[in-house]
């Protein structure tokens, strides 16, 4: 299991919740996992086989579109942080 | 016994004394002016790095490390320098000389001298915490006095920035604001007070950095960026961008400019409890748009207003970026290029992923496809 960190936009749809758990040996399985345990968290960021255009997906630090994108391996120590932009600035 | 005169011929005729026109004829030499600081400060020869006498031992290793490099001694006259050039034989200098005449002759033969730019006494004084670090120095505040720093917005984010880049001694900090300051904001917006409710921000903000530090001069715009007033402001001149804006459309406007103009944003955004913070280098690392190509839809986008704030988060993220601006302007550290430093207040924790400039980025990428600037229409209210 990965822990996938859940930003703030998104915790509503994942019970409150600031990380969660997920598994999957690529980003891919990682977020079809993620999207049958919490359907409405995992339809904001992955839809139709793609990551949504406004979530970026890191992995250990990296940004998987710099990897092999859904095919970007993931471990089971590896933490997978889920990105939307915020525009808070006040 | 002997006398300072035998002492200084005796000295004199051991070492290498030559002219101006033999000095400025050696390749590769190193220039030492072994004069006092008050000397040093009323003017020197170009490219001659200062080593008082009295700190001459302890300090010429530092500055010619490679004995066997020529070096050149001057001070005044040529009398110093020849005691100079003597120690520096003694320490294993094989290629040591003094120029005769010194700097005297030098200027009087209207050869070029260089008048530094130093620093005044209440300078000195204000800013004694910062000539203490070596990174900094008297270098470094000069340039710090010579930046301009544009901050967009005067709200959260940009009330510490502007603050400690005036504490910091920034010398020209432009503002772009175009609110008036009301009681909600005075949960987090530090730059304003109970004194200032319902004027202008950027009116309130001016007030706060010229109490801090008159040295700065404020250039307010009382303005919301738009396509139709962006190019007048950044025609203005800014070194650096500090974004502190509360929208979408301001951020992509701001970004596009930069990246066409060569300004490097410090970027730091907020929502509840957490915080971002990077710096975009326009062509070094990547542009906001390498990141987040479009803005995303209104329920992915809520406000401060909306979901609320914890009142010091942007002090902190303000002030993180601050330290990127100070970095920059000053040219010293690592800025937070390629980086985007991610903070968790609740927990206390920072993460930090690496963003890269994409090639195929709508603005800053090979083939771009923005080459206008676009008005997104802003659909998320706001306080």
């Amino acid at each position: 299991m990965s822990v996938v960190r859940v930003p703030p936009v998104l915790r509503s749809e994942a019970g409150g919740a600031r990380e969660v758990e997920a598994s999957g040996s690529t980003v891919r399985e990682l977020l079809e996992d993620l999207s049958t345990r919490m359907p409405a968290l995992g339809s904001k960021v992955y839809g139709e086989g793609e990551i949504q255009s406004f979530v970026n997906v890191y992995v250990d630090g990296e940004d998987v579109r710099t990897r092999n994108g859904l095919d970007t391996p993931v471990r089971d120590s590896s933490t997978v942080i889920l990105l939307p932009a915020m525009a808070g600035g006040r | 016994m002997t006398t300072y005169r035998e002492l200084l011929q005796r000295t004199k005729d051991e070492i290498s004394e030559i002219d101006a026109g033999t000095a400025q004829a050696t390749p590769g030499a190193a220039w030492v002016d072994v004069r006092e600081i008050d000397e040093w400060q009323e003017g020197h020869l170009p490219g001659a790095v200062h080593v008082p006498r009295g700190y001459l031992e302890s300090r010429i290793e530092a500055v010619a490390a490679d004995k066997t490099q020529p070096v050149i001694l001057y001070c005044a006259a040529g009398n110093r320098s020849a005691f100079a050039a003597k120690t520096l034989q003694e320490l294993g200098y094989e290629n040591v000389h003094s120029l005769a005449g010194g700097f005297t002759d030098w200027k009087r033969n209207g050869l070029e001298v260089v008048l530094p730019r130093t620093l005044s006494p209440e300078k000195r004084t204000r800013y004694s915490r910062h000539l203490l670090i070596p990174e900094i120095g008297e270098e470094g505040q000069l340039k710090l006095l010579d930046a301009r720093i544009l901050l967009i917005g005067a709200g959260g984010l940009g009330s510490p920035a502007s603050l400690y880049l005036a504490a910091a001694g920034i010398g020209t900090l432009g503002i772009v604001d175009a609110d008036i300051v009301d009681e909600t904001n005075l949960q987090r917006q530090i730059a304003h007070s109970l004194d200032t409710l319902g004027t202008p921000k950027v009116d309130s903000a001016k007030r706060a950095i010229q109490a801090l530090n008159p040295d700065v001069d404020v250039i307010t715009y009382r303005e919301r960026l738009t396509s139709e007033n962006i190019d007048r402001i950044l025609d203005d001149g800014w070194d650096i961008i500090v974004d502190g804006a509360d929208n979408f459309p301001t951020r992509y406007l701001v970004n596009d400019a930069s990246v066409w103009r060569g300004i490097p944003v410090v970027h730091g955004s907020i929502y509840r409890f957490e915080g971002q913070v990077t710096v975009f280098k326009p062509h070094e690392g990547p542009c906001y748009r390498c990141l987040f190509p479009e803005p995303p839809p209104p329920e992915l986008a809520p406000s401060c207003a909306e979901g609320g704030v914890l009142g010091v988060l942007p002090g902190i993220v303000g002030t993180l970026q601050t330290n990127e601006a100070i970095k920059l302007a000053a040219g010293i550290g690592e800025p937070l290029v390629g980086r985007l430093l991610l903070l968790d207040a609740l927990a206390t924790e920072f993460n930090e992923v690496k963003i890269e400039r994409r090639a195929d980025c709508p603005v800053c990428g090979d083939h771009p496809t923005i080459t206008e600037y676009i008005d997104y229409v802003e659909f998320c209210s706001h306080a």
